[in-house]
């Protein structure tokens, strides 16, 4: 259950900072925190109490004490495009600081909101 | 899972939160950044004590280590001070 | 001040929407439909011992295309942003310290063996080609690091990639004109536990491990190079 509590306060904070902070970095910061709870909470469904973990081996060869292979396999696409999906943003980021010389989205004119 | 485990796991979340707070909250970017790197390697740890060794794997390697760096030469590039108010 | 108070209003309303739907699946308790399935056939079907390789490649085998192309976008549209306009402004690099330039001198060939051995057991042991080609890159990124002199070869590197590219979709072809769909098992099963098993993962992981490690290589050469170009004045 604490699984479940701990990965909504993650995505919790990263909506905050997303939402809150005039920052660039700190709203890329903000992004890769909700990414991480998501994965967190993924991971923590497929969970199943006193089970070991779904890989075959001399000593485990029954397959009813294993936990669930697929949200672990969607967690390992989602970690690899969330990696390119930061280098992305770090590279508008970086574009917007030579155009504009701030990261302060409040002085970026065509992002003010 | 055993008690001891579970404990281990409860402290790993708090950690977590913990560094996740400090990382949005500090003003200096790049104790942000490593932060943020920090909570990455915790979350792999409890991504292991949930019995998912190839999440733990792909976490440790991808989204601490090289997120990391990316977000290091974006800091260095830029500015390193957040002055929001 | 009201502002704030709207923002966090509306943030618990996302929070408590989660977790009203998270309320009906309990933590720790058996969910599995279709992870059953997958559990039961994977060693007959396959001949893989690891569950999650064998969801990733061979039952979702197309997915894992489609995730390799989304790597593949975003690493040409960093080269692409990275130079496009040019700021040429001086910064002064630090030199890096003795220990760092001989530690990487010791690590850097091991850091190289280990990934290539968890992209080759990915259907054996936990890892796979996304985990070793990182491991592979975090190498390249140490070797960045202490020496300043350091650029790969990008043509090399860039045909590595298109290479690792190719089999994967050669593979994919191979099954629609043997078998009769797109990247169905043309290959033997082989015994369990062996390092030739697994049917088309094998080939498979190491071409998306030798992909993904050259890929993730470009990507930082184009982050390193631009804060070494700038010093040299802005060639590349």
């Amino acid at each position: 259950m604490i699984f479940y509590i701990s990965a909504l306060l993650i995505i919790g904070i990263g909506i905050y900072a997303l939402i809150i902070k005039k920052n660039l970095i700190k709203i890329i910061i903000g992004l890769d925190l909700i990414e991480t709870g998501i994965n967190l909470l993924i991971v923590s469904i497929g969970y199943v109490n006193g089970k070991t973990a779904p890989i075959f081996s001399k000593d485990v060869m029954n397959a009813s004490l294993m936990v669930d292979p697929v949200p672990q396999a969607l967690t390992l696409t989602s970690i690899v495009i969330g990696a390119s999906e930061l280098a992305l943003a770090a590279a508008f980021v970086v574009l917007l600081y030579r155009k504009y010389g701030t990261l302060d989205i409040r002085k970026i004119r065509s992002l003010r909101w | 899972m055993n008690i001891y485990i579970l404990i281990f796991s409860y402290l790993l979340l708090v950690l977590t939160i913990i560094l996740s707070i400090l990382a949005i909250h500090v003003k200096d970017l790049l104790a942000a950044v490593i932060f943020m790197g920090g909570g990455s390697l915790l979350v792999s740890l409890v991504f292991l004590l949930l019995q998912a060794p190839d999440v733990a794997m792909s976490e440790a390697a991808i989204g601490a280590a090289l997120t990391m760096a990316i977000y290091i030469v974006a800091v260095k590039k830029t500015e390193r001070e957040d002055n929001d108010d | 001040m009201i502002r704030k108070i709207v923002y966090g209003v509306f943030i618990l309303i996302i929070i408590a929407a989660i977790a009203i739907f998270m309320s009906n699946y309990k933590f720790g308790v058996d969910k599995m439909d279709v992870g059953k399935y997958y559990l039961d056939n994977t060693v007959p079907q396959t001949g893989a011992a690891n569950v999650v390789t064998s969801v990733t490649l061979f039952y979702r085998g197309f997915d894992t295309l489609g995730e390799v192309t989304v790597l593949f976008t975003a690493a040409l549209g960093v080269a692409v942003l990275y130079f496009m306009g040019e700021n040429k402004r001086k910064q002064k690099l630090q030199e890096s310290n003795f220990v760092t330039k001989i530690g990487t001198r010791v690590v850097f060939p091991f850091i190289l063996l280990t990934g290539a051995y968890i992209f080759m057991h990915g259907h054996l042991t936990p890892g796979g080609g996304f985990q070793g080609g990182a491991l592979i890159a975090t190498g390249f990124l140490l070797l960045y690091l202490a020496y300043e002199e350091t650029s790969i070869d990008r043509k090399k590197f860039y045909l590595v990639e298109g290479l690792g590219g190719l089999t994967y979709v050669i593979i994919g072809l191979l099954g629609f004109f043997m078998k009769g769909s797109f990247l169905a098992n043309v290959l033997p099963n082989g015994t369990l536990f062996d390092l030739l098993s697994g049917g088309i993962m094998l080939p498979i992981y190491i071409g998306v491990g030798l992909k993904v490690g050259s890929e993730l290589s470009n990507i930082i050469d184009d982050l390193m190079c631009e804060v070494k170009c700038e010093e040299a004045g802005g060639e590349e």
